[in-house]
């Protein structure tokens, strides 16, 4: 409890490389099992990532909403929550950008349409958060399955409003709305496939939530709340109101990530606009043990994976959903090694 | 100690430690067939943690056991069920969810349905008992669940049973027949042993009682029993008369209740009607889960009443002038993983944007008023049970009018005991109030200026403390008072 | 388009089987106290070897086998690093979820849209030429018949055979348990396990016979969470579960049907559209269990409370 900060840094050091190997272990038995060379896979997967800036960039624009996720998720799981609707809170920051974007030309100036389609994208994240939320607290509807019904019910509108309100001149189909045009995409200058205004906001935001998790009063109560709500009441913290004020700001960040999907990656809003990045921005956090700053770091590694595995059905015959397993494996590992350093500590 | 011709079991030094806490070092005990044996000693003296051993229901560290003169493993209490140790717990370890005869049923080795309630009912003919086999187990008082538990034990002939305060809320009339039944079991050649901080329990059951203290064995003694004696082993110094509270005029009300009405709880609070004033040190006393618990949360406003009112001047917004520190101190009033400072930072008024050295001062200042072993960093885990008792204390605001605390010295020693009520005398200003909840009802007499007596969820007496007597109190916490 | 009453309830009962079985599987292991949420991943991997296993040795009863066991291993997993290690019974779940159905595809890719074996239907001779109950009871592949029988069978196994109070015992209240001289680690592990077989069967009967075949999608995704909200849904009670599942099989028929009656309302929205009405219901329940004094009769019946311990990990000192 005391122990000097230096040897704490250290212990969690050799436990996450205990976690990697072990992830990487059960990976390797599972390909050698299957008669696949690890070697090959690895250097498939990694080709020309850190290498070349255009792949590099692939992967930055897998990053950026991961990390948006991520962060969101810091604040929900800070105040106990567990905000699986966070899918659908991406699904519905998509479909409030795309409200604006969707104006008719000439009625805002382009950047600040985009600009305003952003802020939508947050209300409309934050809204579905506290929708979750609101079920929680007065319908006792637990979170993990208000969420889940939500997501549900995102992905309805969505398809809906595809294929209904929405739909491409003549035909409605899977593959979205019309194009936007051009001025309301995110400059992404040749060479890159990733929006520099995308990046930063990404960075951006991650340091806002480093800073208000561990530097304001905000964060403080979140966490608080989340350790102990009995205990916070007599701290004259109100449980049910930070977990929404939490959800909110989880779901706004969510939300985002839906935006920038919308205006800086797709140019449109398709069905599948979330792409599981919330799902796995769970798996993220759970992996940086619930804390902020491992998150850039494993977002990265995880985006990295989902990119590079994108290479290997056409390189090996593999199918892509190796990356998930990897994944996966890291977390549950992770979870197994917290276990057995708790079960170790109890004796 | 001479060795005894046959005893049915013997427990030989044991050790138990809590992580680096020792709740006991090296106690010994052997009881007989057909008596009851009694365990006494103050709050956290090992009587509980020795019985939980004696069961297998937590692990001892060393020491050995043997059962009629046979040395036995004891590593759970499937092995204790098996050699026919049964135990009570002090809060009943049963399936509230679950009927009656399910709970009758709970493990036995027979599952026949109508067999068992056929057992159960001539049982409950034998003893007394009314209890009716379909209903739900949550549905009971605490005193009838102790019934279905004591019926399911009798049932599995147990040998040696074990019974931890289990008077602990239950009317008088159970408690009647509670003994009536141990007498009866004594008779038929069962060990009983009795745990209880309560000399009269003592005195009307026991053949033979043990005393412990801090862990240790501080006294054995047969029948008849010399009071004085016992009291001696129990505490290490008799407790002795400190100078009465001052009594300070009393000023206006500060907290009205108006029939008071809520299912709350053990008991709930049934018509509850009382008014605090300024300037009070008001004593809560009563068995455990009487009520006084959902008072203190229902004062503070955790808890509204389903009935009546709670009205009082201060306002919601002066919150900050009301305080309650509960009796879990690191379940319900601290959040374990959070510092020192950091807790200092929630209670008090802080700036939106923090720093590492935010609150640094003011917990330092806290640190050194209030004594508390760490430093600003420490987490409210890391600290002992007295430390985090100081923690809370220095936690309390300046304007804090309403002081309410539940067992403010539970598990503290004598030293920080003494220290917590100077603290609070020091503390009470002249337009607040400070009310507290205690078992122990010397601390109430001694630093009450006002005595309110919790029975079954109402309050059955209300004095003065100087124009009161220990006698009169005891008598009410057991439900029996003088009409006027 | 005509369709009969007695069509319809068999169309019911087929398409509910398998989410009669996975929902019964999880209304085992958290009736014993412990939440399986790896559900969906669990359907999904079981549903994967079941199909892989019966077209490689072309043996339905291997790949039931293969699935049972492979839900059992998942249940084995959680059993290890929630019950015996302590953590989080909902973040192991969780990751299983999504490590489970990534395996599925991964594995599973060789095996994707080739021609397999497909559970046949078994009519009962006789009884199937009943008028109305015939086709709808005893018309079915042996899978559905398994789901008929698996739920009066467990309700009687719950609560009626000392086993079952135990099993309700170690849900309600390890602690209690423990000091009665049953050990809860051991019973929860063991009625995970078994919910973790009936989950696993529950994969088999999509891949070989309510929607035969391997693919990516295979069809039977996001299935394994309505089974989890069903168990809240059915209040932990197997008989209201079960009821559950069959509603939400008449609300996936119902779907089929308007959406020959409304052409222009997209199909994928009534694919969907079950889930939410699904959680609705399960709100509707909740604000029904909170409010006191007189209760709708549905609300009443629908209603239940948790098992005390579920979802805490009980470890004695």
């Amino acid at each position: 409890m005391n122990m000097p900060l230096t040897s704490r840094f250290s212990t969690n050091i050799l436990q996450f490389f205990g976690i990697m190997t072990l992830a990487a272990g059960a990976v390797c038995l599972l390909l050698f099992m299957l008669d696949l060379s690890p070697t090959s896979i690895a250097g498939a997967m990694a080709a020309g990532s850190f290498t070349s800036w255009l792949k590099f960039s692939q992967i930055l624009s897998i990053w950026v909403p991961l990390l948006l996720c991520s962060c969101g998720l810091l604040f929900t799981f800070q105040a106990g929550l567990w905000n699986i609707g966070i899918e659908g809170q991406v699904v519905m920051g998509a479909i409030g950008a795309t409200i604006l974007l969707r104006l008719p030309e000439g009625v805002l100036p382009p950047t600040i349409t985009i600009i305003l389609s952003l802020i939508t994208a947050c209300i409309g994240g934050g809204l579905w958060g506290i929708f979750a939320g609101v079920l929680k607290n007065r319908g006792g509807v637990n979170e993990i399955f208000g969420g889940l019904g939500l997501n549900f019910v995102a992905q309805g509108i969505i398809l809906y409003l595809i294929f209904g309100p929405w739909k491409r001149d003549g035909i409605a189909s899977m593959s979205g709305t019309d194009i936007f045009s051009r001025e309301l995409w995110l400059t992404t200058p040749t060479g890159w496939r990733v929006a520099p205004a995308a990046l930063g906001l990404g960075i951006f935001i991650f340091l806002l939530s480093w800073f208000l998790l561990n530097r304001t009063r905000f964060g403080l109560r979140v966490k608080a709340v989340g350790i102990n709500a009995r205990a916070a009441q007599l701290f004259h913290i109100k449980p049910e109101r930070y977990g929404l004020m939490a959800i909110l700001v989880g779901g706004a960040m969510a939300g985002l990530a839906g935006g920038l999907q919308v205006t800086g990656v797709y140019h449109r809003l398709i069905p599948a606009v979330s792409s599981g990045y919330g799902y796995l921005g769970l798996l993220v956090v759970m992996l940086a043990n619930y804390k902020a700053l491992p998150v850039p770091l494993i977002a990265l590694f995880f985006a990295w994976l989902a990119a590079g595995s994108i290479q290997l059905p056409i390189m090996l015959q593999i199918d892509s959903s190796l990356s998930g397993v990897i994944q996966g494996a890291c977390v549950l590992s992770a979870l197994l090694v917290h276990g057995l350093r708790k079960k170790k500590g109890a004796r | 100690m001479v060795p005894d011709l046959y005893s049915m079991i013997s427990l030989q030094d044991i050790h138990k430690k809590f992580g680096t806490v020792s709740a006991l070092q090296g106690v010994s005990l052997t009881v007989e067939p057909g008596s009851i044996h009694g365990i006494i000693g103050e709050n956290g003296a090992g009587k509980s943690t020795l019985m939980k051993i004696l069961t297998g229901f937590i692990s001892r560290t060393s020491g050995t056991i043997s059962f009629e003169n046979k040395e036995v493993s004891l590593q759970s209490p499937q092995e204790a069920r098996d050699l026919g140790i049964g135990m009570l717990y002090q809060e009943p370890l049963d399936f509230p969810q679950l009927s009656v005869l399910d709970n009758f049923m709970a493990a036995s080795t027979d599952g026949n349905p109508a067999r068992q309630r056929q057992m159960l009912t001539r049982l409950c003919a034998k003893f007394g008992f009314e209890l009716n086999p379909g209903a739900r187990q949550e549905k009971l008082t605490v005193g009838e669940r102790q019934q279905v538990e004591l019926m399911r034990l009798i049932r599995d002939q147990c040998k040696v049973l074990i019974l931890d305060e289990p008077t602990t809320g239950i009317s008088v009339a159970q408690q009647e027949l509670l003994f009536a039944t141990l007498d009866q079991l004594r008779s038929e050649g069962t060990a009983i042993i009795l745990v209880s901080h309560k000399l009269a329990e003592i005195h009307s059951l026991c053949d033979r009682v043990t005393v412990l203290r801090h862990g240790k064995l501080a006294g054995e003694q047969e029948r008849p029993f010399n009071e004085d004696g016992l009291l001696q082993a129990m505490f290490d110094t008799l407790p002795s008369k400190t100078s009465p509270p001052p009594q300070k005029e009393t000023g206006a009300s500060i907290l009205t209740m108006e029939q008071v009405v809520t299912t709350a709880g053990r008991v709930g609070l049934d018509r509850v009607s009382i008014e605090i004033h300024e300037g009070e040190m008001i004593g809560l006393a009563g068995l455990d889960g009487s009520g006084q618990s959902v008072f203190l949360q229902m004062a503070y406003g955790l808890l509204q009443p389903e009935q009546g009112r709670v009205t009082s001047p201060l306002h919601e917004e002066d919150l900050v002038m009301r305080v309650f520190l509960p009796a879990d101190r690191l379940r319900e009033g601290l959040i374990a993983g959070l510092s020192i400072r950091e807790h200092h930072l929630l209670a008090g008024n802080t700036s939106f944007i923090l720093t590492g050295a935010s609150g640094r001062a003011r917990s330092e200042q806290a640190i050194n008023t209030f004594s508390i072993l760490g430093n600003t960093e420490t987490t409210a885990e890391g600290l002992s049970g007295g430390n985090q008792q100081r923690l809370l204390l220095s936690l309390i605001p300046e304007g804090a009018r309403l002081i309410l605390l539940e067992n403010p010295t539970r598990g503290l020693d004598v030293q920080s005991s003494q220290w917590t009520w100077q603290h609070l005398r020091d503390r009470l200003p002249e337009d607040g109030a400070i009310v507290f909840a205690s078992p122990d009802l010397e601390e109430i007499m001694e630093q009450a200026t006002r005595v309110l007596v919790f029975f079954n969820g109402s309050i059955i007496l209300d004095r003065p403390t100087d124009q009161t007597s220990y006698q009169e109190v005891s008598r009410a916490i057991t439900g029996q008072v003088e009409q006027p | 388009m005509e369709i009969s009453i007695a069509v319809l309830l068999a169309g019911i009962a087929a398409t509910a089987a398998p989410l009669v079985l996975a929902a019964l599987g999880e209304t085992l292991s958290e009736k014993a106290g412990v939440i399986n949420l790896s559900l969906d991943g669990t359907i999904l991997l079981s549903a994967m070897t079941g199909f892989a296993i019966a077209a490689k040795y072309d043996s339905i009863a291997a790949g039931f086998a293969a699935a049972a066991g492979t839900g059992m291993l998942v249940a084995l997993v959680l059993a290890i690093i929630s019950i015996w290690l302590g953590q989080s019974q909902v973040a192991v779940g969780f990751a299983l979820t999504f490590l489970c159905r990534d395996l599925a595809y991964f594995l599973g890719a060789p095996f994707a849209r080739i021609p397999g074996p497909q559970l046949s239907g078994l009519p009962i001779p006789l009884l199937a030429d009943l008028p109305f109950f015939g086709p709808i009871l005893f018309n079915h592949s042996i899978i559905v018949y398994s789901s008929f029988i698996a739920i009066p069978l467990l309700w009687w196994f719950m609560y009626h055979t000392p086993q079952g109070l135990i099993m309700r015992c170690a849900g309600e209240n390890p602690e209690g348990c423990w000091a009665h001289g049953i050990r809860p680690r051991v019973v929860q592990t063991i009625y995970t396990l078994a919910g973790g077989a009936l989950v696993g069967l529950a994969g088999a009967a999509f891949s070989l016979a309510t929607k035969p075949g391997w693919g990516r999608p295979q069809g039977c995704e996001g299935v394994g969470w309505i089974a989890l909200a069903l168990v809240i849904f059915g209040g932990w009670h197997p008989l209201r579960v079960a009821f559950g599942a069959y509603l939400f099989g008449f609300l996936q028929m119902l779907g089929i049907l308007l959406q020959d009656s409304f052409p222009a309302i997209p199909a994928q929205i009534f694919q969907v559209a079950p889930f939410p009405l699904m959680i609705f219901t399960l709100v509707l329940v909740h604000l029904g269990r909170n409010s006191k004094g007189n209760k709708l009769f549905l609300l009443r019946l629908l209603s239940g409370t948790p098992p005390g311990g579920l979802g805490k990990n009980y470890r004695p000192s």
